[in-house]
C-alpha cells in the first residue's frame, strides 16, 4: 500500500475514453427517473431510449479504435506506472460484443415488455447490467474488476427474477444469486491474499511483484490466485459451476436468458483472461492445467447434458441451448488454457470464438423467441415443420445451429473452431484438442437433430392461427443472420482478432 | 488440346467451384417467369439439369484446354488471401491427379440430375405416394458437387478440410429424407462416423500447418517434409490418415459404408460411391504422400495390410450375400465390393511408387464409372421389383433378367464383369497396375511383406469375380418363367441417356488407359519426387 499512501490522490479523467459503458450507465438513470413521469400508454419510449442509448454507447466506440488511451492512472510523483482503466484493443473488442449483446437482447426485450415485464424497472436493470459488463474487459485493477463484476451481476439476479407472479422465476432468481454470491465471496477472499501478498491492486503490477513474493508468503499468493479464478469460472459456468445455468435459463424471460448466455459469459472469460494472463501469468503452472482440465470437463458435461434432453419436454428448447452454451464455454476456455503452455497470444482464438459465439447463439434465442408466441411451452418438438410454416426462419435457425455445430454452411463456426484447435495444437495440448474433437462430433448430434426437425413434414394439420410476427424481433433475426453470412463470407472480420496481439 | 488464356481457364475452375453453390441458392427460390415449366417439381429438377450441364461443359473444356504436354505443372490457377489470420488462402488449380476426378464428378453430377429429372417426367403419369419436394432434393444436389468439386480443385489444406466438410450435411439430407428403409440410422451412422474421422484429420492438418508455418498443398509438396520432423510426420500421417480412411473407407472403418449406400436414394448411391470415396484416397495421393513422406514411409505397411484385408473381407462379405437364403441386398452387396475395391486403391498408394500410385488412381476412376453404373442398375431393378433383397429377386432358380428385360440384364452383366476387372474393360488396369506396384515397392518398404500383399490381393481378384458371377448367374439367369407373370418393363429411354456415357467411358478407359495414365503419370512422378523434378 505504501506507494498509493505517498501519491496525491487526484488523478485525470479522459471522459472520451471512459465515454462506452458511462453512457450507458446514464441512460440506464434516465430511464429509470423518466419511468416515474411517462404515461402508461408512452412506455414504449423508455425501450427506444434505451436502444438509442446503446446504440450510441456503440459509436462512441469507434474514436477510441486506435486502441491506446488509458485513463484513472497512478500520477507522476510515483516511480509505478499502472493505470485502472485502458481501452485497448482487447477492451475494444469485448465492449463492442457486450453492447451489441445487450443491443441485441433490447430488440427482443421490446415486445415482451410492453406485454408482460414491468417496463422502467427491466430496461434499467439491462443497462446496469450492460455498464457493468462494458467496464470490466476496460478494468486494470482488481478492485475496479470486482466492482464491475458486481455491477454485471446484480442487475442481472433481479433480471432474472422479473417475471411477476412466476414462481419459476423468483426460484431461478434465488437459485442464480445464492451460488454467484458465494463465488463472489470466493473471489474477494482470494483477490485479498493477493493483495496482502503482493501489496498492490494493479494487475501489471501485480504480475511483477508475483515473481518475487517472500518465501512465507507463496502458499497465500498461490491460494489468492486458485479462489480469485473460481469467481469467474462460475460466471463463465465452467464445470463444476455450472448447475445454475439450465434452471435459470428457463426461469428467466427468454431476452434475459439470450443476455446471459452471451453477455454473462463474456463477462466471466473476460475476467479470466485479464487475471490469469495479465495479472498472473507468473503462475502460469498453476492456472494453466487447471483450465486446460476445467475446459475439457466443462465442454463434456454440457454436450452430455445436451445430448439428454428430451425434444418432448417443456421448455427443452431454451433447456437444450443453455447446456450447449456451457459445453460453448468449454470451447471458450481453450485457448486461455493454452496461453499458459505458448508464448504465443492465444487469448485472440477466444475473442474470436466468442465474437462467433454472441452473433449466432442470440440469433438462434431470436428465432425461439419468435416460436415462443405460438408455441409457449416452447419444446423441441414444437419446431417440427417450422419451414413449412415459415420458410425464412427455419432457415436462419438451421444457419445458426450448424455454425455452433461448427460446420457448413456455418462457416464461420468452423472457422472459428478451427482457430480454437490450432491455439490448442500450438500449444502442445493434443489431448484437449483430441477431447474438444470428440465433443464437437457429440455435439453435432443434438444440433443436427434440431436442425433437421426443421425440415420435416408438420405433424397433423397445421394451425392456421398466423401470430403476427414482431418487427423487432425480425430485426433482431435480420441482424444476427446478416452479421452470420458476412462473417462467413469474410471470416477475417472476426478473425483478425486471433493473430493480433490484444493487448 | 486447344489453347485457352490462362485468365479463361482461371474464370472456368472458379465457376466449377462456386457454380453449383449459385445454383443451390437459386434452386430455392421461386422460378422465374418463363421458367416456370409444367409444375414447380419439373421446373426445379430442370434448373438442376440446367446447372450440373453447364458445370460439365466447364468442366470439359477445363479438359480441353488443359495443357495436356505438361500435366505435372498446376494450371488455372487462382491464389487470393482470404482469411488472413489463419493463412488461409483461396488457393484453386488442376493437375493431371485433379482433373480426371474434377470430369468424373461433374459428369456423375450431371447424369443423376438427367436421370432424377426423367424420372420425375415418367412417373408424373403413374400417381404415387407424395415424398418430400424436389427443390430441397436439387440444392442439396448441387451442394454436394460444389463440395466435392472443391476438394478435387483446392490447394490449401484448410480449405481442403472445409470442402471435405461442405459433402456433409447435404448427403447426411439425402439419407434421411429421400432414403429408404433404416434411413435415419443410416444417415447418423454416415454423419457422426465421418466427422469423427474428419475432426481427427483437422487436428492433423493443423499440426502440419503449425510446424511448417503454411498451409499450401503446392509449397508443402514442393517442401517434401524437409521442415518437418519425422515425429512430427508420423503424428500427422496417423491422424490425417484416419480421417481420410474413414472416408474411403479403409477396413476395419468401413461399417457406416454399407448401411449408408442400402439406405441411400440411388442418386445418392451412386455419387456417395462415385464421387464422395474418392475424396479419401485424393487426400492420400495428394496429401499424404508428397507432405509427409517420411510419416507415410512409417505407415505404408500398415496400411498396405489393411488394404488387403478389405479386399479379402470386402469379397467374402460379397460372397456370403450372394449366397441363396442370405437375404442379401443388391446394394448393401455393391456396398461391400466398393471396400474391396477401394482396397485395391489403398494398396496402390501404400507402394510408393509410381506405378502403385497411378493404378490407384485409374482404379479409383475406374471404381467411379462402374460402380456408378452399378448402382443405377441396381437402383433401376429396385424400382422395377420393388426389391433389392436377393433371394426375393432370384427365387428357386434365378430371376431371368435375360429373359424378362434382356437389355437391363445385359447392362448388369457388363457392368458386373467391368467391375471384376475383366482385361480390355476399365476396372482391369488400375487393379493390375496396383499389384504390380506392390510386387516392387518403393525403397524403404520391406518386400517380401509387400510381396505377401500382392499374393493375397491377387487371391482377392479371384474372389471379387466368383462373387459377381454369381450374382450376374442369380439376377440375369433363371428357369422358365411361370405363365401369367407381370411383365417388368426394360431398359427406357431416359435410362439409356443416363447410362450410356457410362458404359462408353468404361469400354474407352479399359482400351485406351494412355488417356489417363498420360495425365496422371508425370504428376504422380512430381508429386513422389517432391516437385524436385
Amino acid at each position: 500500500m505504501t506507494p498509493v499512501a505517498s501519491e496525491s490522490l487526484v488523478q485525470s479523467v479522459d471522459w472520451l475514453t471512459i465515454a462506452p459503458p458511462t453512457l450507458t450507465a446514464v441512460v440506464a438513470l434516465v430511464v429509470l427517473v423518466a419511468d416515474l413521469f411517462v404515461p402508461e400508454g408512452r412506455k414504449r419510449l423508455l425501450g427506444w431510449t434505451a436502444i438509442g442509448g446503446l446504440t450510441a454507447a456503440l459509436a462512441l466506440l469507434v474514436p477510441l479504435r486506435a486502441g491506446d488511451r488509458s485513463t484513472f492512472c497512478l500520477t507522476a510523483d510515483t516511480q509505478v506506472t499502472a493505470c485502472s482503466y485502458t481501452a485497448d484493443h482487447f477492451t475494444l473488442v469485448i465492449q463492442l460484443l457486450v453492447l451489441g449483446g445487450a443491443l441485441l437482447t433490447a430488440l427482443l426485450s421490446l415486445t415482451e415488455t410492453r406485454e408482460k415485464l414491468p417496463a422502467g424497472e427491466f430496461w434499467f436493470l439491462l443497462l446496469s447490467s450492460a455498464a457493468g459488463a462494458a467496464l470490466l474487459p476496460a478494468s486494470r485493477d482488481l478492485a475496479t474488476l470486482v466492482v464491475a463484476l458486481e455491477v454485471a451481476s446484480l442487475p442481472a439476479f433481479a433480471l432474472v427474477g422479473l417475471k411477476r407472479g412466476d414462481r419459476m422465476s423468483g426460484e431461478a432468481a434465488l437459485k442464480f444469486f445464492l451460488s454467484s454470491v458465494t463465488a463472489t465471496a470466493v473471489t474477494l477472499l482470494g483477490v485479498s491474499f493477493v493483495y496482502a501478498a503482493t501489496g498492490t491492486l494493479h494487475l501489471t503490477e501485480i504480475a511483477q511483484r508475483l515473481d518475487d513474493v517472500p518465501g512465507q508468503l507463496q502458499t497465500l499468493a498461490e491460494a489468492g490466485v486458485a479462489l480469485t479464478l473460481v469467481g469467474f469460472a462460475f460466471k463463465t459456468a465452467a464445470v463444476p459451476f455450472h448447475f445454475w445455468v439450465p434452471d435459470t435459463y428457463v426461469g428467466a424471460p427468454l431476452p434475459v436468458a439470450a443476455y446471459l448466455s452471451v453477455v454473462g459469459k463474456a463477462v466471466g472469460f473476460t475476467g479470466l483472461i485479464l487475471v490469469t494472463v495479465v495479472a498472473f501469468p507468473s503462475y502460469a503452472d498453476v492456472w494453466g492445467p487447471a483450465l486446460a482440465v476445467l475446459a475439457a470437463l466443462t465442454m463434456t458435461a454440457g454436450n452430455v447434458a445436451a445430448l439428454r434432453q428430451l425434444s418432448t419436454r417443456a421448455w427443452s428448447a431454451v433447456r437444450l441451448l443453455a447446456w450447449s452454451s456451457v459445453a460453448q464455454a468449454g470451447y471458450l476456455l481453450v485457448p486461455i488454457a493454452a496461453a499458459a503452455y505458448s508464448s504465443d497470444d492465444q487469448i485472440g482464438a477466444t475473442v474470436a470464438y466468442a465474437l462467433m459465439y454472441a452473433v449466432v447463439n442470440l440469433g438462434a434465442f431470436a428465432v425461439v423467441a419468435l416460436v415462443a408466441r405460438s408455441h409457449p411451452r416452447n419444446r423441441i418438438e414444437d419446431y417440427r415443420g417450422l419451414y413449412a410454416a415459415s420458410p425464412a426462419a427455419a432457415f436462419a435457425l438451421a444457419f445458426f445451429l450448424l455454425n455452433l455445430a461448427g460446420l457448413p454452411p456455418g462457416i464461420i463456426g468452423l472457422f472459428a473452431k478451427v482457430t480454437v484447435f490450432s491455439s490448442a495444437v500450438d500449444a502442445g495440448l493434443g489431448w484437449l484438442a483430441v477431447i474438444m474433437g470428440i465433443n464437437v462430433v457429440i455435439a453435432l448430434y443434438y444440433y443436427l437433430r434440431w436442425t433437421a426437425l426443421l425440415f420435416r413434414t408438420p405433424e397433423g394439420a397445421a394451425e392456421k392461427v398466423r401470430h403476427r410476427t414482431p418487427v423487432p424481433i425480425t430485426l433482431a433475426i435480420v441482424l444476427t443472420a446478416a452479421a452470420g453470412v458476412v462473417l462467413s463470407g469474410y471470416p477475417q472480420f472476426a478473425l483478425r482478432f486471433a493473430t493480433d496481439s490484444l493487448f | 488440346m486447344i489453347d485457352i488464356s490462362e485468365s479463361v481457364m482461371q474464370f472456368l475452375l472458379a465457376l466449377i467451384v462456386v457454380g453449383p453453390l449459385l445454383g443451390a441458392a437459386a434452386a430455392l427460390l421461386p422460378a422465374p417467369p418463363g421458367l416456370k415449366g409444367k409444375s414447380p417439381d419439373q421446373a426445379v429438377l430442370r434448373h438442376g439439369v440446367t446447372v450440373t450441364g453447364v458445370i460439365l461443359l466447364a468442366a470439359i473444356v477445363l479438359a480441353l484446354g488443359f495443357d495436356h504436354a505438361q500435366p505435372s505443372r498446376m494450371q488455372a490457377t487462382t491464389d487470393i488471401s482470404w482469411i488472413h489470420a489463419l493463412d488461409v488462402r483461396i488457393h484453386l488449380g488442376v493437375d493431371g491427379i485433379s482433373l480426371p476426378l474434377l470430369v468424373l464428378t461433374a459428369l456423375l453430377s450431371f447424369l443423376c440430375a438427367l436421370y432424377s429429372y426423367f424420372k420425375q417426367q415418367h412417373q408424373r403419369l403413374t400417381p404415387r405416394a407424395s415424398g418430400p419436394s424436389p427443390k430441397g432434393f436439387v440444392a442439396l444436389l448441387l451442394v454436394l458437387e460444389s463440395g466435392t468439386l472443391a476438394t478435387f480443385a483446392v490447394l490449401d489444406l484448410v480449405l481442403f478440410f472445409l470442402a471435405f466438410e461442405m459433402v456433409l450435411i447435404p448427403m447426411y439430407f439425402l439419407i434421411a429424407r429421400w432414403g429408404g428403409e433404416g434411413r435415419q440410422a443410416a444417415a447418423w451412422k454416415f454423419i457422426l462416423y465421418t466427422l469423427l474421422g474428419s475432426v481427427v484429420m483437422l487436428l492433423g492438418l493443423l499440426l502440419i500447418g503449425v510446424k511448417a508455418g503454411t498451409f499450401d498443398m503446392v509449397a508443402l509438396a514442393t517442401d517434401n517434409g524437409r521442415g518437418l520432423t519425422t515425429s512430427v510426420q508420423v503424428i500427422a500421417v496417423l491422424a490425417i490418415g484416419i480421417g481420410l480412411a474413414v472416408k474411403t473407407p479403409m477396413w476395419p472403418l468401413h461399417s457406416w459404408l454399407p448401411d449408408a449406400h442400402t439406405a441411400a436414394p440411388t442418386v445418392g448411391s451412386v455419387l456417395l460411391a462415385g464421387v464422395l470415396l474418392k475424396m479419401g484416397t485424393y487426400g492420400f495421393v495428394r496429401i499424404l504422400l508428397p507432405i509427409t513422406p517420411d510419416g507415410m514411409r512409417t505407415f505404408a505397411p500398415y496400411l498396405a495390410a489393411f488394404a488387403v484385408a478389405g479386399i479379402i473381407y470386402g469379397s467374402l462379405a460379397c460372397l456370403a450375400l450372394a449366397r441363396p437364403g442370405n437375404k442379401g441386398d443388391l446394394k448393401r452387396l455393391i456396398a461391400y465390393s466398393s471396400v474391396g475395391h477401394m482396397g485395391f486403391v489403398l494398396l496402390g498408394i501404400a507402394t510408393m511408387t509410381p506405378t502403385g500410385v497411378n493404378g490407384a488412381l485409374f482404379a479409383n476412376v475406374a471404381h467411379g464409372l462402374v460402380t456408378g453404373l452399378l448402382f443405377f442398375l441396381v437402383g433401376a431393378i429396385k424400382d422395377r421389383y420393388g426389391t433389392a433383397d436377393l433371394d426375393t429377386l432370384a427365387g428357386a432358380t434365378g430371376a431371368a433378367l435375360y429373359g424378362r428385360a434382356p437389355r437391363l440384364g445385359a447392362l448388369l452383366a457388363f457392368a458386373a464383369v467391368a467391375s471384376l476387372g475383366l482385361p480390355g474393360l476399365a476396372g482391369f488396369w488400375g487393379e493390375m497396375l496396383a499389384l504390380f506396384g506392390a510386387f516392387e515397392p518403393a525403397e524403404g518398404l520391406s518386400r517380401p511383406a509387400f510381396l505377401t500383399f500382392t499374393a493375397i490381393g491377387a487371391f482377392g481378384t479371384l474372389l471379387t469375380a466368383a462373387y459377381l458371377l454369381l450374382v450376374v448367374r442369380r439376377v440375369c439367369m433363371g428357369g422358365p418363367r411361370p405363365a401369367g407373370e407381370t411383365p417388368i418393363a426394360d431398359v427406357q429411354g431416359y435410362e439409356f441417356a443416363a447410362w450410356t456415357p457410362l458404359v462408353a467411358l468404361t469400354v474407352l478407359a479399359g482400351l485406351w488407359p494412355a488417356v489417363l495414365l498420360g495425365l496422371t503419370d508425370p504428376a504422380v512422378q512430381k508429386l513422389l519426387a517432391g516437385g524436385n523434378q
